[in-house]
């Protein structure tokens, strides 16, 4: 594709201006690094602060007074039982109770949801909605004019209080509540602000209007840089969701693969309708077939799409692999037959034509806290 | 300031030739790590085996992707470096020095001739020559 076509989010212009190397990502340009690498914005965000521009995902608000209702039928979690100023993290399924989108949703007003979905999926999933909808339910993609900043690390909490006016005047920053969301304005700007995030850390996401994002990031940066906060790029994004076993739609989950496989039961309120339950509710009942596991890899690097073997016959497949700074192994992600998923097991990656011994481990990787 | 130092040969393949004797030292160019990132594993032939110019000689494989390396000159591998083996970010820190992969005995000089010089490297990776030396 040529990048005269591709989307630009409003944070291009800096990216480049901070040497961001920009990769085709969804159909958005997008900074995969920066000139520091890969590698060092993944030590910074886990033993500082990062700051991410994530404006190519998708946003999609639910208002009115069926919002909640219709949403609570669409998303696997409890969305009925969310309060105002909470967040969750659920999936979009479809009938055959495979994985249409995995999304957080957020409630930031009474009759006010937004929904976060991954920019690949965003079209797809405004059609899927759209279709489940029910009437007195107003619809809106924001998408091209939501900005997102993501603001991780152990020192994320400090720099956001020094850019950030809360709208209620007694709440701080450091006292919002893991998947808290509340209005703020951050560096001058109007925002939504949520404890969320991919990375294993602490830290948040601010959601911005599209024209209002380059101050807010300029000023993240600014008051950040003393506290070795500087910007990351995708590269990274990968290594910290991998490190610690967050799914990437794409790679662990699709339209082929199911909750319980995934190792997602846990985002599936079975106890109540919505789209897919009724599958999903019986391959639970059944077992899973097969099931992720976490590979640590001794001898090369898994990626996306390898084999993993057991007595030289394929028993698997990698979906997702790197080297992990943190925890200074190459591990991977990878769909196993259930009994070989036990921690422990002895299993073999093919990397270029030759089987590399790896080992069933526990995930997460890497937890919040702990050195490598 | 030159990222392609002027005693070295290179491949369109980006990788550089440093020649004592019948003795030629590979690695991978500047150009070449800092395209490919930080560098986290290395796959390198074993000593007494055999390289032919052109053909993959091993993988160096940086965070996000595995990429070939390609002999610039046929030969038998009498060395392989055992640190970069342990320590990949050296390919990164020194890709001219510290960062080297292999040493080969020539099999036939007349290769030599195929290889680029520094002011061709130079236009190949679209840096300008250096001013002033």
């Amino acid at each position: 594709m040529s990048t005269a076509t591709l989307l630009r989010t409003p944070l291009h212009d800096e990216h480049v201006a901070l040497g961001g190397k920009m990769v085709e990502f969804a159909g958005w340009e997008m900074p995969i690094q920066y000139p520091t690498g890969i590698v060092a914005e993944h030590r910074a965000v886990r033993g500082a602060a990062g700051i991410f521009d994530l404006s190519h995902m998708g946003e999609l608000y639910l208002r009115g007074q069926g919002a909640g209702a219709a949403l609570d039928r669409l998303v696997s979690s409890d969305i009925a039982g969310l309060q105002v100023g909470q967040a969750r993290y659920g999936l979009l399924c479809n009938e055959k109770g495979t994985i249409v989108d995995d999304v957080i949703v957020y409630r930031l007003e009474a009759e006010n949801y937004l929904v976060v979905v991954n920019a690949s999926n965003a079209s797809k999933d405004l059609a899927h909605v759209r279709a489940h909808l029910d009437k007195g339910v107003d619809l809106e993609d924001a998408s091209m004019e939501t900005a997102l900043l993501a603001v991780q690390g152990p020192r994320a909490a400090v720099i956001m209080a020094s850019v950030t006016d809360l709208e209620i005047r007694e709440a701080t920053i450091e006292a919002l509540a893991p998947f808290g969301v509340i209005g703020a304005r951050v560096g001058g700007a109007r925002a939504w602000i949520a404890r969320t995030g991919y990375t294993g850390e602490d830290g948040f996401e601010v959601f911005l209007p599209w024209d209002r994002a380059v101050g807010p990031w300029s000023r993240i940066l600014a008051a950040g840089g003393a506290m070795g906060v500087i910007p990351i790029g995708l590269g990274a994004r990968d290594t910290l969701r991998l490190e610690a076993r967050y799914s990437l739609y794409g790679n662990e989950i699709d339209e082929t693969t199911d909750p319980i496989e995934a190792g997602l039961g846990w985002t599936c309120k079975l106890d109540k309708e919505f789209v897919g339950r009724d599958a999903i509710a019986r391959a639970k009942e059944r077992g899973p077939s097969r099931k992720i596991a976490g590979l640590v890899v001794d001898g090369g690097v898994a990626r996306h799409g390898h084999a993993v073997m057991k007595d030289r016959q394929q028993v698997g497949t990698v979906t997702s692999g790197t080297f992990g700074p943190t925890v200074g192994k190459n591990i991977a992600l990878a769909y196993v037959p259930t009994p070989l998923a036990k921690l422990g097991t002895d299993v073999a990656v093919r990397i270029r034509d030759r089987d590399v011994p790896a080992r069933v481990v526990k995930t997460p990787f890497h937890k919040r806290g702990e050195a490598s | 300031m030159s990222t392609v130092p002027d005693d070295l040969r290179y491949s369109k393949e980006h990788e550089w030739v440093r020649l004592a004797g019948d003795t030629a030292t590979i690695g991978i160019t500047h150009f070449a790590q800092d395209q490919l990132g930080d560098v986290v594993f290395v796959e390198l032939p074993k000593q007494g085996s055999t390289v032919r110019q052109y053909a993959s000689l091993g993988v160096v494989e940086s965070v996000k992707a595995a990429s070939d390396v390609y002999a610039p000159l046929s030969g038998e591998v009498i060395e392989r470096n055992v640190k970069v083996i342990e320590s990949p970010e050296l390919v990164n820190k020194s890709p001219y020095q510290d960062g080297w992969l292999i040493k080969v005995r020539l099999a036939d000089k007349g290769e030599l001739e195929k290889l680029l010089s520094p002011d061709d490297y130079r236009s190949h990776i679209g840096e300008t020559a250096p001013s002033g030396g």
